[in-house]
């Protein structure tokens, strides 16, 4: 673990730095894979709504599993002669429990009666089987109100990205992350195939509230790398984007692992142990959502966000110009700086791909070393008489 | 610390040490209800929507079915929720509407409620007490238990009597209609069952709007013979409580609309006329007796007075009652959740698992990570959970706070926030380390500028639950509720606990002096030697360290690491 705390300690410095920007299309071209690979199966297979949000009624009990329970419970169930109940679906949990969904059914003439089958062929008494039983009127209530929380809650975020970046390309490329995670989010509940429930909404409006976060922490240093950056003759806008991505990369990264390891046990819990109910919805959207929070600060809102602003006119002088001194730099060394934009592995850290190694040059305009002092603002720092 | 004793002291008080669980953990019936005005749309006038609510819990409390709760929720909502029970006839029951009747009254006995068996037996029902309190009294005559070994069951509360032997129609169509309800004549089958009824009633008393009713009033004090309903509750428009103008007693008023006032002015006419108790009519809703008031005249107009011994409360309940029978809201069943206990159990304890295993590994990785001072996350992690669990054990018995499953998922994931503030501190001391101060100055300043980072990140997890809570749909509330308080409390514990111990430990030598395991060493920090320690290399080599750990630039690469890459 120390050759991980020291890496991140020359990530912070800027020693080691892994260039996110420049790469920037290997992780778009990622994303976009991810993304259609959710869309589609949004597109094709479409989530599958619980009965909160459609109505209808879920039948659980306790019973020995066999191949023959999931038939032998469909012929119990339309020997009710209810009407509608053809397309019950039903399906086992683990090894010991059945499960039923019909459509809504009224609560006293019919669910007694189908409890009663249930149980009758299940061989537990009918109050020991456990159910859920919605209203269709209800359904689309809750439907009405999903929407509601849903539609309020992201313009509350888009609020606060409004207001807390003020800038038109931070909120933009947060936006994007925001999107992309949502959509990611979303599409695995299309893949995976678990239910959407009201727990699904509530933990898929949580983690819009963590991707947010996310992005907050690497722009808030983004924000203090690029402060003066007009002005600099040695560091382009991506340049300073790059830093504060690799700066706040271990510790985003330790965040991100604490917090999705206790979810990563709700998961377990409650897809594994339980099978069915509120944690697995829940845990789900939390799990992907953080990680993919993460994801997206990183290599998809910072490469957006510095692109965004490259086409500043302004920033493309700057650009230019440290180019330009950069180019001036090469000639004189007789090309024997490596600079990062071309990402050929110099030294120890070869074995590492795509790392590359910034290295001084001597003979390059000496540039003074800084430090932070009390005040926050850089200070010069001499070396001592010996070492000058 | 001495918050956390006050804490636990706080639940000894209350002698309570389990948290209150929900129903989807403890097993039990929830139902949700529905109201809508029976005549058109528009809203639902919450005092309705109140009255409805305390009638139906008197109707779940006669249940029998022990602790139940029946709350409003929204504007036209009732949630009824209660544990342990997975019957079909609460909901049955649950869902019904009131229903008011006027019923004449043929016979009015005195009945002792049921007592312990010691006392006198012959105190029950004053007609013919041998044979129908035939098993209770028998039992209670020998009060004593005695190892006769006769098999006589113990003594207990007096059982309901033997169901009336005519079996009696339990649907409408078979009786007697209203227009000639009040000719009714009861039968010498009703007299006998009359006289084998006591109260409480029994659950299966049939209730039949066109046959004859045994009633008991409210208290069980009480029982009533009464005849088919003379007049649907329907029909009565309003009632009120107050005093008459020239009066002192309060007294009730009712207010009939047209039909209904025709056919009370016909029935107190013929009603005055007989001789007690049959000039009584009684008010019956949902089969007990409110009120049985005696007429003396016919009443026109559709405007009576009820008066008595009323008291200002008795006669504003009672009007309460009528006006509730005569509620235009109807009520439909919305959903109903119905846990059976083993699958509470089970969720509990997936629950209880998935806490467990989140915590294990969150300080498994804090300790492989952060070495020794795993510790400190550990023990920030233990104050804050005892301080959780506290907290949710008050606020069920204080405020009825109920932890459900989405509940305790919300607190698991706030172990991870927990830790995460710890995570911010410490690279935030290890960044002081590294601009070269010493490792107990970093604890402070790093401290200074952590706990503002800390402040906000708790602050927009605690208004994001707190948004959520409001925008959440049924049990999920639950999720954002413990979020938020896991939140808060972990400020608390950050500000109180973490801060001070790590202070404590930059001064022991183990951690102070970054001891290879203590994850405060200087490899691990990423500096050649902690400031202000003595390093091996010396003078220059700890003015080269300090140089070249304040080398780093702000916002600027660092291309004068040359004499550190060279030392």
């Amino acid at each position: 673990m120390s050759k991980f705390s020291n890496l991140g300690h020359r990530l912070y410095t800027g020693e080691v730095s892994y260039d996110f920007i420049a790469r920037r299309r290997r992780w778009y071209a990622l994303s976009a894979v991810l993304l259609l690979i959710s869309l589609g199966a949004l597109a094709f297979r479409g989530l599958d709504f619980g009965i909160e949000f459609n109505g209808g009624a879920d039948f659980r009990a306790t019973t020995t599993v066999n191949s023959q329970t999931v038939d032998t419970m469909r012929t119990a169930v339309e020997g009710t002669g209810l009407p509608n109940l053809e397309d019950a679906t039903i399906n086992t949990i683990g090894g010991n429990q059945v499960r039923v969904q019909t459509r809504t059914l009224n609560p006293t003439t019919e669910v007694p009666v189908v409890r009663a089958a249930i149980g009758a062929e299940a061989g537990v008494p009918a109050d020991d089987v456990a159910y859920n039983l919605i209203g269709a009127s209800w359904g689309d209530q809750i439907t009405q109100r999903a929407i509601i929380a849903l539609g309020v809650f992201l313009v509350l975020v888009g609020l606060m990205i409004w207001v807390y970046f003020r800038n038109g390309a931070m909120s933009g490329a947060a936006l994007v992350a925001l999107v992309h995670d949502l959509i990611l989010t979303v599409g695995i509940y299309a893949l995976v195939g678990f239910t959407v429930t009201p727990a699904t909404l509530i933990g898929v409006l949580t983690i819009l509230g963590y991707s947010l976060y996310d992005t907050v922490v690497v722009f808030d240093k983004v924000r203090e790398n690029v402060r003066g950056i007009r002005a600099s003759t040695t560091q382009t806008y991506s340049d300073a984007a790059n830093l504060a991505v690799n700066q706040v990369l271990v510790r985003s990264i330790n965040t991100t692992i604490i917090g999705v390891l206790p979810v990563a046990a709700l998961l377990f819990a409650g897809a594994v142990i339980l099978g069915e109910g509120p944690l697995k919805d829940l845990a789900l959207a939390l799990f992907v959502g953080m990680i993919s929070g993460a994801y997206s600060s990183i290599f998809i809102a910072t490469p957006i966000l510095a692109q965004l602003k490259e086409r500043d006119p302004e920033m493309k002088k700057l650009s230019a110009r440290v180019h330009a001194r950069r180019a001036k730099a090469e000639k004189k060394d007789g090309g024997e700086v490596v600079g990062s934009q071309d990402g050929e592995p110099v030294g120890a850290l070869a074995a590492a791909p795509g790392l590359t190694v910034t290295r001084a040059v001597a003979g390059t305009v000496p540039v003074r070393p800084v430090s932070e002092g009390g005040a926050k603002r850089p200070q010069p720092q001499h070396k001592p008489r010996s070492q000058r | 610390m001495a918050f956390v004793v006050l804490l636990v002291g706080l639940m000894g008080l209350s002698k309570t040490w389990t948290p209150k669980l929900g129903l989807d953990l403890r097993g039990g019936t929830t139902i949700t209800l529905t109201a809508a005005n029976t005549a058109g749309g528009g809203a639902v006038d919450p005092a309705s929507l109140d009255l409805a609510r305390t009638i139906i819990q008197s109707r779940v409390d006669s249940l029998g079915v022990g602790e139940s709760e029946v709350t409003t929720a929204g504007d036209r909502q009732i949630i009824v929720s209660v544990p342990n029970v997975q019957e079909d006839r609460l909901v049955e029951q649950v869902g019904q509407t009131a229903v008011l009747r006027f019923r004449a009254v043929y016979a009015a006995e005195q009945v002792t409620p049921p007592v312990v068996p010691s006392s006198d037996p012959s105190a029950t029902a004053s007609t013919d007490p041998s044979s129908s309190a035939g098993a209770p009294s028998e039992g209670s005559s020998a009060p004593s238990p005695s190892a006769t070994g006769d098999n006589r069951p113990l003594p207990g509360l007096p059982t309901a009597p033997p169901a009336p032997s005519t079996p009696r129609p339990t649907a409408e169509g078979q009786g007697t209609p209203p227009d000639e309800a009040i000719n009714y004549q009861p039968t010498e089958a009703d007299q006998a069952d009359f006289a084998a009824f006591s109260c409480p009633a029994p659950d299966d008393n049939p209730d039949v709007s066109d046959q004859p009713l045994f009633s008991c009033n409210q208290d069980g004090t009480e029982k009533y013979l009464l005849g088919p309903t003379l007049i649907q509750g329907d029909t009565l428009t309003g009632a009120s409580a107050g005093i008459p103008q020239n009066g002192i007693q309060w007294v009730v008023n009712l207010t009939f609309n047209n039909e209904g006032g025709t056919a009370f002015e016909n029935i107190t006419g013929q009603l005055s006329s007989r001789t007690a108790p049959g000039n009584q009519f009684a008010i019956v809703l949902d089969g007990d007796t409110i009120s049985a008031p005696s007429v003396s005249r016919a009443i026109p107009g559709g405007q009576a007075e009820i008066s008595g011994s009323f008291t200002q409360s008795s006669a504003t309940d009672l009007a309460n009652v009528l006006k509730y029978g005569a509620l235009p809201l109807a009520f439909e069943v919305s959903e109903v959740s119905n846990v059976s206990a083993t699958l509470g159990g089970e969720q509990l304890q997936a629950g209880i698992i998935a806490g467990i295993i989140g915590l294990i590994l969150v300080v498994a990785y804090c300790f492989l990570y952060y070495r020794g001072l795993g510790i400190v996350v550990v023990a920030s992690l233990l104050v804050a959970g005892v301080i959780t669990y506290s907290s949710m054990v008050l606020l069920g018995s204080s405020v009825g706070f109920a932890l459900n499953l989405p509940g305790i998922a919300g607190a698991i994931v706030a172990i991870g926030v927990t830790a995460d503030s710890f995570v911010i501190y410490f690279e935030r001391i290890r960044d002081e380390v590294r601009d070269g101060r010493s490792l107990r100055t970093a604890v402070e300043t790093g401290w200074r500028r952590a706990r503002q980072t800390v402040l906000i990140a708790d602050a927009v997890s605690m208004l994001s639950a707190l948004i959520l809570f409001i925008l959440a749909i049924g049990s999920v509330k639950g999720f954002a509720f413990t979020l938020g308080l896991t939140t808060l409390i972990d400020v608390l514990v950050v500000f109180v606990f973490t801060k001070p111990l790590m202070t404590i430990l930059a001064r022991t030598k183990f951690f102070g002096g970054g001891h290879r395991l203590s994850g405060l060493d200087p490899a691990h920090l990423g500096v050649k030697a902690l400031p202000g320690t003595r390093s091996r290399r010396g003078g220059v080599g700890s003015a080269v360290t300090r140089s070249s750990s304040g080398a780093h630039a702000v916002g600027r690469p660092a291309p004068a690491v040359t004499p550190g890459e060279k030392a």
